[in-house]
């Protein structure tokens, strides 16, 4: 792994906007006083005349974004995951997502991997949050190079986008070959026994699952599920059938993110065994990321055992 | 300014207001009849608006912060003509085209969705910043209660709009004195407004809000453009036209059974005559 690139997707997020920027005149950053953490900064330092400090006032910048939408811009509102999705919620919901507005929500600092901040900056809830709204679309991107690739579907698309990004490194799986498509999984691996289906920081982590099990000779597909929602029904709905059970892998806590998705696709359409890796109904707490990813069992080897523990 | 005319459309307005929440049999009638001269001063006089392009790219835009008072809003459009009356006598109903609160999707002439308190003046200095950063000449109105203004947000927007310089931005305070609960001086007190809102950076100016000589002094005022935000601090009866609603909280949220809907009509029947009469 020593070769492999390692990018935080809020630095690709940043990176992004401000590559977005030069094309799209329409597009203004707001931020919360954490230009410098969210990497708006980036954008900023290009765009000084479009960036918008909020100040610390989250739910003023959700109703900002929501007034800027109306005259034509492109607001792409950014804090903590916590604070956007957590604090803001109502707004997002009332001002943004009712009236459907075209506001791209981009949150970072999301799930455990915030590292020592602790349990209040360590938003595990942001997806179930963002889900229960009516029309929002929930990306959650797994790489640097999807983080890019995100931003652009993001401000493409006509309507509310919640975005999440985080705060480690992660590595680089994609090249620039690949594809985004809204609302589309991806097979990252093909596999016969058993389905990883994986979202965010935990795709790369369910590939090295799933290499550990091939060794056991165990054959697991993994599927990248970038869009929460809406879902991709379809490729959920071949693996439950094509394979034995599906074990999920999100750093997200169990209730209504990635989890919840797959099982209300599955118990509809192709019931089956669906058994989650991710936070357990309960808070973070201070440490480095990655021994935090570790102490929750958002690893391979969590994976791995979850795998095992349940093939006949 | 011709003032009979506003007073003319200010009290069919209110007609249609307690028509619609008595059609409804729930809405808020109180606070809709304390706004209703000031909307008709907009619609009618102040704002440059065209209800057969609602969309109008220049247009000055509002927001109803107080959206619970839909149905002066509903009423005023539908006297301007951005769709039928006869949707007012649908309100809050099964399918109806207007909401309980206002919808932008769907109602013309409804430039913000609106209803949870606090929320709408954060829109409008989103709408007024994008003004700015386009350099478009178009000023946006608001209106919040004075019970609203107990929101948090209210002044993270108030602080936002001053920071900002936002001088096309106009809000209204309602000041009514009364909220759900009771007087707003008794449930948490908000007051000295004037000087909060000078204390956040914005001009203050204050008028009787129903009086059209104090209204348009007051929005005349608004027309210097000097780096700061403008807040009119209307002083309003509660139920205003409707003599057994003026000044009761119990108005707040309650529509009138069928017997007091006939008062209501004639009381504003009288006013009419009355109006006639000058």
């Amino acid at each position: 792994m020593a070769d492999v690139k390692m990018v935080a997707t809020r630095e690709s997020y940043g990176n992004a906007l401000a590559e977005l920027g030069k094309i799209n005149p329409d597009v203004v950053v707001l931020d919360a006083d954490l230009a410098g953490a969210t990497k708006t900064g980036v954008f900023k330092k290009v765009f000084p005349e479009r960036h918008f400090d909020c100040g610390i006032a989250e739910c003023n910048m959700m109703g900002i974004a929501a007034g800027l939408s109306t005259t034509g811009k492109i607001p792409f509102a950014s804090s903590f995951a916590m604070f956007a999705a957590g604090r803001a919620f109502e707004q997002i919901r009332n001002s943004i997502g009712y009236p459907h507005l075209n506001v791209k929500i981009c949150a970072t600092h999301a799930g455990i991997s915030v590292g020592e901040d602790g349990a209040s900056h360590q938003c595990n809830e942001d997806i179930a949050l963002m889900r229960s709204i009516p029309g929002m679309v929930v990306i959650n991107p797994c790489d640097d190079v999807e983080a890019r690739a995100a931003v652009f579907a993001a401000a493409e698309h006509v309507g509310p986008v919640y975005v999440r990004f985080g705060r480690l490194a992660v590595p680089v799986i994609n090249d620039e070959n690949y594809k985004f498509e809204l609302g589309k999984g991806v097979t990252m691996r093909e596999g016969k026994d058993v389905t990883i289906i994986a979202t965010g920081l935990m795709v790369s982590r369910a590939l090295d699952a799933a290499s550990q099990l091939a060794a056991e000779g165990i054959d697991a597909r993994v599927i990248n599920i970038h869009t929460i929602k809406p879902i991709d029904k379809d490729i959920i709905v071949k693996a439950a059938k094509e394979t034995s059970f599906i074990v999920t892998a999100e750093e997200h806590s169990v209730i209504g993110g990635l989890y919840s998705a797959v099982t209300e696709v599955v118990a509809q359409e192709a019931p089956c065994k669906v058994v989650p890796v991710a936070v357990m109904d309960t808070f973070g707490k201070s440490g480095p990321a990655k021994e935090l990813l570790d102490v929750f069992g958002l690893n391979a080897a969590n994976v791995v055992a979850k795998v095992k523990e349940n093939i006949k | 300014m011709d003032k009979k005319l506003l007073q003319e459309k200010a009290l069919e307005v209110r007609k249609s207001i307690v028509t619609a929440v008595h059609g409804a049999k729930s809405g808020h009638p109180g606070g809709s009849l304390s706004i209703a001269d000031t909307l008709t001063y907009l619609y009618f006089y102040k704002m440059n608006v065209d209800p057969k392009n609602p969309k109008m790219e220049n247009r000055d835009r509002f927001v109803l912060s107080k959206g619970h008072t839909a149905p002066a809003l509903y009423s005023v459009l539908a006297e301007k003509g951005y769709f039928d009356k006869a949707e007012l006598l649908k309100l809050r109903k099964t399918g109806a085209l207007l909401q309980g609160h206002p919808d932008m999707k769907h109602i013309p002439g409804v430039d913000m969705s609106t209803g949870s308190l606090g929320q709408g003046i954060s829109t409008a200095v989103g709408m007024a910043l994008g003004g700015k950063i386009s350099n478009a000449d178009y000023t946006v109105y608001t209106v919040l209660g004075d019970g609203e203004i107990q929101e948090g947000q209210v002044w993270e927007a108030a602080m936002s709009a001053a920071h900002y310089k936002l001088d096309n931005l106009v809000a209204v305070v309602d000041n009514n004195n009364l909220q759900i609960d009771g007087e707003v001086s008794k449930v948490m007190s908000v007051y000295p407004i004037v000087d909060k809102f000078e204390s956040f950076g914005w001009n203050v100016v204050t008028c009787d809000a129903h009086d059209f000589d104090s209204i348009h002094e007051a929005f005349e005022k608004t027309n210097e453009k000097n780096g700061k935000p403008w807040v009119i601090v209307q002083k309003s009866i509660k139920g205003k036209g409707v003599s057994f609603m003026e000044n009761l909280a119990s108005w707040h949220g309650t529509a009138p059974n069928d017997e007091q809907y006939a008062q209501a009509m004639a009381d504003l029947e009288a006013i009419g005559k009355e109006l006639e009469a000058k």
